[in-house]
């Protein structure tokens, strides 16, 4: 059905350019005017003002009215227990397809949304067919006054762009809002402190449907479901870890390429180098569960150790690999950048290059230096497919790297993988955790800026 | 006037450097006297930085730079197999165009060489050869107090001094100036060449100077480049009040360059 | 320390820095060699299928065919009888436990199979052909090497009984390889040897197209704006810090975004490419945009300045003149922030793109999975003849990303001007 609207609109708007770029041509010949434009951005007012109207109506209101339906007839329905269930088979019973037990209530319901459904469908037709006539009209008016029509236009262009621009805005918004509104839902039944410092992590126990009919002796079971702790060291653990390979590595193969390489074996190691950036990281999962995991553990074994097959090392090692790229290509821009007056300096006083490197060079890059590892820290702990495949599930509070423990992506992954009811704890933990995850990924990728830019300002 | 020939501290012989396929120095033949200072002179992009910078094989960091014939400090060759280029530094101290003190405090900048050659280990040791130092460069004085702020915040004529202090920090026999001047103003200008004055009784000094008043008020003995090739080496007296060559002529009377 | 000694130490200090970096760049170009060495050797096999070729006896009386026999018939025909008939012909037994062993030599689809032969061959009805059906996962695997036979009867998936009659397949000159063309055709399956990519392949191209067509145009709208009209104010200051924020955001939380907005707030269809690509737009959105405004910064406002001195206005200015000349690193910008996109996995796992899709998808808005996702869930699969699976899908995405990434760098390389 929209469809049909939304190519009635079209249609309208491109006749309508036509239209406007004919009647402004007539004002040339007929009144002898001179035009205030050229003939066609008369065309393009009058489509624009034809079908933008009516396309943002169209748009906002398809996005907005099944919610709005949902609300309005389960606002008669509270004393309904699953709401979201009971919505669903109205709507199965609407369309024909029902093959549970009809329920009175179900009657009811679906017989309000026969009704609303027409209410909306009528009012929609009715609003979109008055804003197109008063939208045109109005337009119309303006070319027949020899608007300045280019003008008009660029002006409605720059809107739109500007509005794009709110794109991103509009995203951090969203993304704060549905993180803040489930894990505010969250925190109103499991304390905040409890989350933040408890130390036992099995959201499995909480069976709890509804966080409005929690008994206290249910809670404090409860309680103990949800303490984060070992989520954050065993995702501290698992990037120290691969921090401790990937920034040797990393740091080490910028300086060579940066200062000793030449520049044939620069021009095709750095490429190499950076595809480890581009494989994706289900394929670093897939081959650090498949091979990287069960080697480990074969060789504890034949040293007589007890390796798990989802060892943190094995995790840890994988994302470091990954991460390297990102470590030597920032540490190798950074590197190059610093001037080379001071390199002659150092050479002139009879210092050897690792001398200079060491002593002058990495000093002088430092912030840069440190700006890439807080930002690659943060590219660590939001990791999550080669965690989830290859690091444990069950929340392990240990330092030791042949165990396995869990991190935060992983968990949110578990939470909300398979069925879930949208209104248990459960859920609104992994939303928790999420928000989690993007204050701590936020606050390090502020600082690495402010790192690099302090630094920026030195030599620029 | 006699040239010390018995007192060559520097000799080159059929010095030839190439940048990549275009030729930069044609045979250079020249001989720098010991404790004394000898100014190079020419218009710009002529050899003359690449020649000194052949001295202590600053080249060597330039990739594409190809360095052909002899040099020799003391009668030793400079481009020999043994030589450690890093020793060789030690007694070569060179100052560049525009200052560049390594972003530390006044008292790394000096220390920095003495540290990796090894020399003043202890810390009075060093305490004393900043001290030495700063002072033969003229600039103890204004920073005795602030030793510990960057080097990097002095102006610009009080920058320069401190590479040269750095420079003498390892105690070099020659020491090579490379337009020393020429980012600084005239009263930054006549401290350095004050300096230079003082420099030359216990120092070999090399100056590369676009500015021929500099070269009269500094140097015993000039040569002139042009195009990569020397056109006359002589007493500084003899080059600027009666040059052999017609070229040094016009070039010493502003006809070219 | 004298100073010779010093010296020594100094120079070997310094090679063994040189060393350390050698080794560094070293290790790193091995890492890349090891992966894909890797997944190549256990991908490649997954592009052929075991055969066995067996004598099919085409009764038309058992398939029941009364009348002409046209094409309808055949289609309608049921073949199960046919087939188990003469698959038994190979070990004629009356022991219906070793019968149930020959039938598992060969994948569940061989009825299809056959009924599609003679589909394709109508004239072999009531004749005897000899039609190629592929084998089981098990023999599958067997034929490729990958089970080793010396383990004991118990803890092998072929029993004692199938190996001799695979062996005597073999000597018989009845077990071939095929092109496994199922791979590329078929959907995801729970037998391994009847497992394809056709369904996430479509899945994934729905979701790049829409994620493609959502955030190019609103990144360049975007850029052009920031770049050419925005005036140098706070909320200019805020957009910029917000792009910079989401480019750097955790690809996960933004499936936590699709989950809670597009599909509770919004009732988005679950599982499908639609909610996927609106999902990865919002991340690919910054990721444009950041390159897009690199290109058109490079311009040099000398040609800005050339077209308003002829009278053009400034929108004139720059989309005839700047936009055209920031185009190839923008396209470039975007080609990359695509192939990230595909290889993305954790956000569309988030909003349900796990489902087991036999059938391959024709719309956007039917269920299905992407190829990373696919991985992902093979991966988790128990049979042995999953992990080639996965791994040369793992080579298929891969061979997507390298061409990408080619692509991008090619035009990077024609077609942007140095302004030097």
């Amino acid at each position: 059905m929209n469809i049909l609207i939304l190519t009635i609109i079209v249609l309208f708007s491109l006749s309508s350019y036509y239209f406007g770029r004919s009647e402004a041509r007539k004002l040339i010949t007929t009144n002898k005017i001179r035009l205030n434009a050229l003939p066609s951005y008369y065309g393009y007012y009058l489509a624009v003002w034809c079908g933008l109207p009516a396309l943002i109506i169209l748009s906002l209101w398809s996005l907005f009215e099944p919610t709005i339906i949902k609300i309005l007839i389960l606002n008669n329905f509270s004393y309904v227990e699953s709401k979201d269930l009971f919505y669903e088979q109205t709507l199965s019973f609407f369309n024909g397809n029902f093959t549970g037990e009809i329920t009175n209530d179900i009657k009811i319901a679906a017989e309000r949304y026969t009704s609303l459904n027409n209410i909306a469908y009528n009012s929609k037709i009715a609003l979109l067919a008055s804003v197109l006539v008063f939208s045109t009209s109005y337009a119309f008016k303006k070319v027949k006054s020899n608007n300045k029509a280019r003008d008009d236009v660029e002006l409605i262009l720059k809107g739109l762009l500007f509005v794009s621009s709110l794109m991103a805005i509009l995203t951090t918004l969203g993304i704060i809002l549905s993180l803040l509104f489930e894990s505010l839902k969250f925190f109103s039944t499991i304390n905040l402190f409890d989350f933040i410092f408890g130390t036992s992590w099995s959201p499995q126990r909480a069976f709890v449907r509804d966080a409005s009919t929690i008994t206290p002796e249910e809670y404090l079971e409860l309680k103990d479901a949800f303490g984060s702790v070992p989520l954050f060291a065993g995702t501290a653990f698992i990037a120290f870890i691969a921090m401790c390979v990937a920034v040797p590595i990393g740091l080490f193969s910028g300086i060579y390429l940066a200062e000793y390489a030449s520049t044939k074996v620069r021009k095709y190691s750095k490429p190499i180098i950076e595809i480890l950036a581009g494989i994706p990281t289900v394929v670093y999962g897939f081959f650090a569960a498949l091979t990287v995991g069960p080697f480990f553990r074969s060789i504890g074994e034949s040293l007589g150790l007890t390796v798990s097959s989802e060892s943190a090392l094995a995790a840890g090692l994988i994302m470091g690999i990954m991460i390297i790229p990102y470590i030597s290509s920032l540490s190798d821009d950074v590197i190059n950048s610093v001037p080379q007056s001071l390199r002659d300096g150092s050479y002139a006083v009879g210092a050897t290059k690792s001398e200079t490197i060491k002593k002058v060079i990495i000093p002088a890059a430092l912030p840069g230096i440190i700006g890439s590892i807080l930002l690659a820290v943060s590219r660590a702990i939001g990791e999550t497919m080669i965690v989830v495949m290859a690091a444990g599930l069950a929340a392990n509070l240990t330092i030791n790297p042949l165990e396995s423990t869990t991190t935060i992506t992983t968990q949110i992954v578990m939470i909300l993988v398979g069925d879930q009811e949208f209104d248990s704890p459960k859920t609104q933990a992994a939303f928790a955790l999420g928000l989690t995850l993007f204050v701590a990924t936020l606050f390090l990728n502020y600082i690495a800026l402010r790192v690099v830019k302090k630094y920026r300002e030195k030599y620029e | 006037m006699e040239l010390k020939n018995s007192n060559i501290k520097i000799k080159s012989k059929n010095l030839n450097v190439y940048y990549g396929n275009k030729q930069a120095l044609h045979n250079i033949n020249l001989e720098i006297n010991n404790k004394e200072v000898t100014a190079l002179i020419g218009p710009s992009g002529c050899g003359k930085s690449t020649f000194i910078r052949c001295i202590n094989r600053m080249n060597d960091t330039i990739d594409i730079c190809r360095v052909d014939g002899s040099i020799e400090i003391d009668g030793k060759e400079v481009n020999d197999k043994n030589v450690d280029v890093v020793t060789l530094r030690e007694k070569i101290g060179m100052v560049f165009q525009k200052p560049n003190p390594f972003p530390k405090s006044i008292y790394d900048n000096i220390a920095y060489g003495p540290t990796i050659h090894g020399i003043g280990e202890k810390k009075d040791e060093m305490d004393k050869i900043v001290e030495t130092s700063l002072k033969k460069a003229a600039l103890w004085d204004e920073v005795k107090d602030r030793l510990n702020e960057p080097g990097t915040g002095l102006s610009g004529g009080q920058q320069q001094r401190l590479c040269i202090a750095r420079a003498l920090s390892v105690n070099p026999e020659v020491i090579l100036m490379d337009e020393p001047c020429s980012a600084l103003d005239p009263i930054a200008t006549a401290k350095i060449e004050e300096l230079i004055d003082d420099l030359k009784k216990s120092y070999t000094i090399v100056i590369v100077t676009h500015s021929m008043a500099q070269a009269v008020r500094v140097s015993q003995k000039t040569g002139f480049f042009h195009l990569g090739k020397i056109i006359e080496v002589d007493t500084t007296e003899k080059i600027f009040k009666n040059p052999a060559n017609k070229m040094t002529q016009d070039y010493i009377t502003g006809r070219f360059g | 320390m004298n100073k010779e000694e010093r010296l020594k130490k100094r120079h070997n200090s310094e090679k063994r820095f040189k060393f350390y970096g050698l080794l560094s760049v070293s290790l790193a170009l091995i890492f890349v060699l090891i992966l894909i060495q890797n997944i190549v050797s256990k991908g490649s096999s997954a592009f052929s299928r075991t055969t066995i070729s067996v004598d099919i006896s085409f009764d038309s009386k058992l398939l029941e065919i009364d009348g002409p026999i046209t094409k309808k018939s055949i289609e309608n025909a049921e073949f199960y009888d046919l087939s188990v008939e003469s698959l038994l012909k190979i070990y004629p037994s009356k022991d219906s436990k070793e019968e149930r062993q020959v039938l598992r030599l060969f994948s569940p689809d061989y009825e299809y199979e056959i009924k599609r032969y003679l589909i394709k061959n109508p004239d072999k009805i009531n004749q005897i052909a000899s039609v190629e059906l592929t084998s089981s996962d098990d023999v599958d695997q067997l034929n490729k090497g990958n089970f080793p036979r010396d383990l004991p009867e118990d803890r092998r998936r072929v029993s004692n009984f199938q190996l001799n009659i695979y062996d005597n397949l073999v000597e018989e000159g009845k077990i071939g390889k095929k092109f496994n063309d199922y791979f590329f055709s078929k959907g995801d399956s729970r037998d391994p040897e009847l497992a394809g990519i056709g369904g996430s392949l479509m899945g994934s191209f729905f979701t790049i197209v829409i994620c493609l067509l959502l955030s190019f145009p609103i990144a360049i709208m975007a850029s052009i704006y920031l770049e050419e009209f925005a005036p140098k104010n706070k909320i200019t200051d805020f957009i910029e810090i917000n792009i910079n924020n989401l480019a750097a955001v955790p690809s996960i939380v933004y499936g936590l975004l699709g989950l809670g907005i597009l599909l509770s707030v919004m009732d988005f269809p679950r599982s499908t490419p639609l909610v996927a690509g609106i999902t990865l737009s919002l991340m690919t959105l910054p990721r444009i945009i950041i390159p897009c405004r690199a290109s058109l910064k490079a311009v040099p406002p000398s040609i800005r300045e050339a077209a308003l001195s002829v009278g053009a206005s400034k929108f004139q200015t720059v989309f005839h003149h700047v936009v055209p000349l920031a185009m190839p690193g923008t396209l470039s910008g975007t080609i990359i922030g695509l192939a990230q996109a595909l290889g993305e996995t954790a956000p569309l796992i988030l909003i349900g793109m796990v489902a087991f899709v036999v059938d391959i998808p024709g719309t956007p808005v039917d269920p299905s999975a992407s190829l990373p996702v696919q991985v992902y869930l093979w991966s988790e699969q128990a049979e042995r003849g999953f992990v080639e699976k996965t791994s040369a899908t793992i080579m298929m995405l891969l061979g997507f990303l390298i061409v990408m990434n080619f692509i991008a760098v090619y035009l990077r390389q024609k077609f942007e001007k140095k302004w030097n």
